[in-house]
C-alpha cells in the first residue's frame, strides 16, 4: 500500500478543491493535489500517486524509471492500478 | 554476478557492486532498511545474493500493515460489526489476522466492509450513504496520514454527519530509536525510507548520526537506489563521515513537503504512547485526530472495546520487525503460515518481509544455492 504510481496530469478539474484529473498507465481518475497546493501543478507534469493524492512533481525521466520498476513487480502493480481504476473521487 | 543481468543498467549494477565490495573489503556490516518497500525490491532482485556476503540487509519496521497490534485490528472488526456501519479500508488491512479473524472474515459473516483505494473514496461512501455512518481504518506512516489529514478538511468543509476515521497513523522516527536503544542489534547503519522523506524531509534523521553515530541515507526503490545507497553507507564508514546523505534526490527534498506537514499539524497530535506489533509501546510514536476535529475521530464516537490483545504464540513477526529474525527463521513461515492463511501481519501485505520473501526471494536462493553448487562454491 506504500507504493508511488507515476501519473501525469491531463487537465485540473476543480482548481478550488485542488482536483486533478490524472492518467496512470492509461487510465483516467481524479486525484487530489492539495498536498502540492504550494507548487503550480499544470496539465503534462508528472506527480507520484499515493492513495489518490500527488505526493510530489516529479521529472519525465523519475517517471518512466519508477514506472517501469512498478512494472516489473507484477501482481502488486496490478492490484494497485486495480485500485486505482476503482476509485470514485470526484 | 548473479542476476545482475536483469537491472535497466547491468553496466552500473556491476560496477557498483564492485565498488562495493572493494570497499566492504572483508569486514562484516548490517545496515537496516526501514521501509517495506525497500524490503521488497531487495527480495524481488535477489539483491541479498549480489552484494558481497560481508553485508548483511536486515528488514525493519517500516510496512504500516505489519505494526497494526491485533488489539486495534479487533477493535476494526468490532466497528466493523456495530449496526448500521460501512467499514471501510485499504485492500491490503482486509486480511489482517485479528483475535477472531480478519475483516474479511467480518465481511463473510455480514458485515458491509468495503475496500477502498483512499480516504477521498471513503468519504465519497458517507456522502452516498447517508442513512448509514462510514467509517475509515487509516493506516500508514507520514506518507499516508496527509491524505488522510486532507479528507477530514474535507469532510468538516462539507458538513459531514456520518463520517469517522479509525486512526492508526504511525510515524517514523520513534521506532528507529526505539531499535537504536535496543540492545539485540549492532546496526553499521540505516537506508532511509524513500517515501516517508517525500513528507518529513531528510532533517528529523540527523539523530541518527549525531546521538547514535550511524550513517542514514535516504533510499530510491530502484534496486540499483539500493545498491547506490550501500555504497554511499559504506563510503562514509571508509572515510570517517557519519551523517544523513539523500541518495533519492530527485524526489525527497530535504524540507520534506510543508504543506502536508501543515495539513497534518493542523487535524492530529501525538498520542502519548501507541502500542507497536513486536515493538511494544512507543511514546509519540502515532497520531491521534485533534480536539477541532473530534467528531470525526470513530474513538470519540464509539465507546470501542481497546483491548490489548497478545500476539499468537507462533507468530514471530516482533523479531522479524525488528531485523532480529529472518523470516525464514520463523517456525511457522510458510508451513502454517503463509500469504494465503496468515497468521501473522508480516505475511500480509506485499511489502511485508515475510510475503516479500515467500514470494520473490525464496526462488533467489534456491537459484544462488544452485549457481553455488555448480560453480563449486
Ligand atoms: S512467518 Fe508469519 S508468523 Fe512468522 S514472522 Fe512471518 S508473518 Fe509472522
Amino acid at each position: 500500500m506504500c507504493l508511488g504510481i507515476p501519473g501525469q496530469v491531463v487537465a485540473m478539474t476543480d482548481v478550488e478543491q485542488y482536483l486533478a484529473k490524472v492518467a496512470v498507465n492509461g487510465v483516467q481518475r481524479v486525484i487530489s493535489v492539495r498536498l502540492l497546493a504550494d507548487q503550480s501543478v499544470e496539465p503534462g507534469d508528472w506527480v507520484l500517486v499515493h492513495v489518490g493524492f500527488a505526493m510530489s512533481k516529479i521529472d519525465e525521466r523519475e517517471a518512466q524509471l519508477t514506472l517501469d520498476q512498478v512494472r516489473k513487480m507484477g501482481a502488486d502493480y496490478v492490484n494497485e492500478i486495480d485500485a486505482f481504476n476503482s476509485s470514485e473521487i470526484v | 554476478m548473479k542476476f545482475v543481468d536483469e537491472f535497466r543498467d547491468p553496466a552500473a549494477a556491476r560496477a557498483l557492486v564492485k565498488s562495493i565490495t572493494r570497499l566492504a573489503a572483508d569486514d562484516e556490516f548490517k545496515f537496516m532498511e526501514v521501509c517495506g518497500g525497500h524490503t521488497h525490491t531487495i527480495y524481488r532482485h535477489g539483491l541479498e545474493h549480489i552484494l558481497p556476503p560481508g553485508i548483511e540487509l536486515v528488514h525493519g519496521p517500516g510496512c504500516p500493515v505489519c505494526v497494526i497490534p491485533m488489539g486495534r485490528v479487533d477493535d476494526a472488526m468490532w466497528l466493523a460489526e456495530q449496526p448500521d456501519i460501512i467499514f471501510t479500508t485499504f485492500g491490503d488491512m482486509m486480511r489482517v489476522p485479528g483475535s477472531k479473524g480478519s475483516l474479511l472474515d467480518a465481511k463473510a459473516r455480514g458485515a458491509d466492509v468495503r475496500f477502498v483505494y483512499s480516504p477521498l473514496d471513503a468519504l465519497k461512501v458517507a456522502l452516498d450513504n447517508p442513512t448509514k455512518h462510514v467509517v475509515f481504518f487509516a493506516v500508514g506512516f507520514e506518507t499516508t496520514a496527509p491524505s488522510s489529514a486532507v479528507t477530514l478538511v474535507r469532510a468538516k468543509q462539507l458538513g459531514v454527519q456520518n463520517f469517522s476515521m479509525f486512526c492508526n497513523h504511525v510515524t517514523i522516527i520513534p521506532p528507529i530509536r526505539a531499535i537504536l536503544e535496543s540492545p539485540d542489534l549492532r546496526l553499521s547503519g540505516f537506508l532511509g525510507p524513500g517515501h516517508v522523506s517525500t513528507v518529513i524531509g531528510t532533517r528529523p534523521y540527523r539523530f541518527v548520526p549525531q546521538v547514535y553515530r550511524k550513517p542514514l541515507v535516504v533510499a530510491g526503490f530502484e534496486p540499483l537506489d539500493i545498491l547506490a545507497t550501500v555504497h554511499m553507507l559504506l563510503q562514509q564508514i571508509r572515510d570517517g563521515r557519519c551523517e544523513v546523505e539523500n541518495q533519492y534526490g530527485r524526489v525527497v527534498r530535504e524540507e520534506g513537503n510543508l504543506q502536508a506537514l501543515k495539513l497534518l499539524a493542523e487535524t492530529m497530535e501525538l498520542r502519548p504512547h501507541f502500542e507497536w506489533r513486536g515493538l511494544g509501546f512507543i511514546s509519540q510514536s502515532a497520531l491521534k485526530i485533534n480536539d477541532a476535529y473530534a467528531d470525526f475521530d470513530a474513538e470519540e464516537r464509539f465507546s470501542m472495546p481497546g483491548i490489548r490483545v497478545a500476539d499468537p504464540k507462533a507468530c514471530q513477526c516482533g523479531e522479524v520487525l525488528k531485523g532480529v529474525l529472518k523470516p525464514w527463521e520463523c517456525k511457522v513461515f510458510g508451513t502454517a503460515c503463509t500469504p494465503e492463511t496468515p497468521i501473522g501481519t508480516c505475511m500480509v501485505s506485499p511489502e511485508g518481509a515475510c510475503a516479500a520473501y515467500y514470494n520473490f526471494g525464496r526462488m533467489h536462493r534456491e537459484a544462488a544455492n544452485m549457481i553455488g553448487e555448480t560453480a563449486g562454491v
